[in-house]
């Protein structure tokens, strides 16, 4: 192997894995079990994971057919509608968390209406959360699935027509399950992203114990209070996300990645 | 491209012709896949494009079934679930779907492999099975896009008998579109060859192999063809050189050659036929059990002579040779 080549990359393989190892390193583990069992991890991580869940759900049931829209249709501005959707992926999350404030908070476009027709508050509720964490993965799932249609082949839905069943039912039928692995790829990449939201969720849905302080903002809070409590909290988070990506790769990601 | 057909139900049209001639096109328009520029497609009364009167019908909505090249079984879906499909998307109950499909598959000798995945079979059997597909929701039209030429060689005579028994049953229209002659020639009830987008023969398939009318059937049959006028029993060929034949004929006429009525011989033979001519051996390939000479001098043409023929006579690429072939044995038509 070159050495120009190799040099860089074992840097690379250095600087991404010796803090997770710094982590593990750093973890009082004799003080696990208590730091672990205190009330307010076990509230935080379930906050995280319901939140993080429900954010890849709307995802998916938004942006499936969004992504549909984007491969199959033929309707004019795609590329623009592209762009625009995808937007969340560059923005800095702090901005998302602002912009969604602005139309959802009480003094916003939507909000007012919200609250002066239904008496509905959504900023700083773990609604908030879940939304401000949809508004930063979804695009994730968008681009994975639009990236799987592209790749299937549209004879099959030429195929299924030719037998009677309409653009409905060849979605359902034909086209859903045959990107299966792509979809579930984008769930996931979804899942991940919305678990490890701070910077929007902070902003639109504050940080209150039990109903909005999710994981990563409760490691942010407790590394200025109690930093052994924030590795314990970090650490929470690495496994999760370790054990997401073992238990999925096998079954579904290789597979994604096998297929053409 | 720009056509004009008439498919009588039970009735079997091959559209012969070579690669972007635009034979796929046709099928596309027929399945309203692709919808035409101009003109209009009737089916038992109901049409189902007419652009003058701005119709056109989505696919689903047309009772028609498909085989395609490469089959396009869904991967995802088991045999018999592909079969059911097009019964279920017309409204069929599952179980009832299911049951149709199995007989479907009994008929294509495939009852037992209704549970496997579209990937486990055979290139025949996926094709047999993408037939009983098409046919299970009794479609009026039945379009066929190139169904063998996927297949290796014996497959491809297996299931082109199998085809052929399954399109003597179906009552509707069907409509073959392929490049191979032969299965035109053993499917069709009658041929029409398109070049460059337009129709260049139509006729009943023996007639179009006796009597190609452009180089490319001539050659796709495998005949020498050659355009001269007729004067009597002699030919006049448009390329020089002269052949004379059994009937008399008179203006613009074709000349069709059979390459195994055609021998060869290493020197002038003697007392021999009118139908002499020397020629030049400009390439030759195995073809069968005999070997197909092409040819060239004032009167091109194609010979088949044995292995041992060719082999006695030492023959090799720019041999000088005489060719001779029998009045009785060429046939010659109007252009």
């Amino acid at each position: 192997m070159p050495l120009p080549l190799l040099v860089p990359a074992v840097v690379a393989v250095a600087f991404l894995v010796l803090p997770l190892v710094g982590l593990v390193v750093r973890t009082p583990w004799s003080d696990l079990g208590p730091q672990l069992t205190s009330p307010g991890v076990g509230e935080a991580l379930r906050l995280s994971l319901v939140s993080a869940t429900l954010a890849t759900a709307v995802s998916l049931v938004l942006g499936v057919p969004l992504a549909w829209v984007l491969a199959r249709s033929r309707i004019r501005g795609r590329g623009v509608l592209r762009a625009l959707v995808t937007v969340p992926l560059v923005l800095p999350p702090v901005v998302g968390g602002v912009a969604l404030f602005l139309v959802l908070g009480r003094q916003g476009i939507v909000g007012r209406w919200l609250d002066e027709a239904f008496g509905l508050t959504i900023p700083f509720t773990t609604t908030a959360v879940v939304i401000a964490e949809t508004f930063v993965a979804m695009p994730f799932l968008v681009i994975s699935v639009e990236g799987a249609l592209r790749a299937a082949d549209a004879r099959y839905e030429e195929a299924a027509a030719t037998l009677g069943a309409d653009r409905w039912t060849t979605f359902r039928r034909v086209t859903l399950p045959m990107v299966a692995p792509g979809v579930a790829a984008g769930a996931v990449l979804c899942w991940a992203r919305a678990l490890g939201e701070f910077g929007a969720t902070i902003t639109f849905a504050g940080n209150f114990p039990g109903t909005t302080q999710t994981m990563p903002l409760a490691v942010y809070l407790a590394l200025q209070r109690d930093p052994e409590s924030a590795i314990v909290l970090s650490l929470v988070l690495l496994a999760v996300s370790l054990a997401t990506l073992l238990l999925l790769r096998g079954r579904w990601l290789g597979r994604a990645g096998a297929a053409p | 491209m720009e056509l004009d057909v008439d498919v009588a139900d039970g009735e079997v049209l091959a559209v012969l012709g070579p690669n972007g001639a635009g034979k796929s096109t046709l099928l596309r328009v027929l399945a309203g896949l692709l919808p035409p520029d101009d003109g209009r497609v009737e089916v038992d009364g109901e049409p189902w494009d007419d652009v003058a009167a701005g119709v056109h019908l989505p696919p689903h909505r047309r009772r028609l079934g498909m085989v395609f090249q490469d089959h396009l079984l869904f991967p995802h879906l088991s045999v018999t679930d592909n079969v059911a499909f097009g019964l279920r998307t017309r409204g069929a109950g599952r179980r009832e779907a299911r049951a149709a499909a199995a007989a479907w598959l009994a008929r294509v000798e495939l009852a037992d492999l209704g549970a496997r995945r579209p990937g486990q079979l055979s290139g025949g059997q996926a094709q047999r099975v993408a037939l009983a597909r098409a046919l299970a929701g009794d479609p009026a039209l039945l379009l066929l896009d190139e169904p063998l030429s996927a297949l290796d060689a014996r497959t491809r005579l297996t299931v082109r008998a199998e085809l052929r028994r399954h399109l003597g049953e179906f009552r509707g229209s069907t409509v073959l579109v392929t490049h191979d002659p032969i299965d035109a020639m053993a499917l069709a009830d009658r041929v029409l060859v398109v070049e460059e987008g337009r129709v260049v023969q139509a006729g009943a398939p023996a007639e179009v192999a006796r009597h190609p009318r452009t180089d490319y059937v001539a050659r796709l049959v495998g005949l020498s063809l050659l355009p001269g006028t007729g004067e009597g029993t002699t030919v006049r060929l448009d390329g020089g050189g002269r052949v004379t034949v059994a009937g008399e004929t008179a203006g613009p006429v074709l000349v069709a050659v059979r390459p195994e009525s055609v021998a060869l011989w290493p020197v002038r033979p003697e007392g021999s036929p009118r139908n002499t001519w020397p020629v030049r051996l400009a390439g030759a390939t195995p073809h069968g059990a005999t070997v197909r000479c092409e040819l060239e001098g004032e009167v091109p043409l194609l010979a088949d002579v044995t292995a041992a023929a060719f082999a006695e006579m030492g023959l090799a690429p720019g041999a000088q040779l005489w060719a001779t072939v029998k009045a009785s044995e060429i046939a010659v038509y109007e252009r």
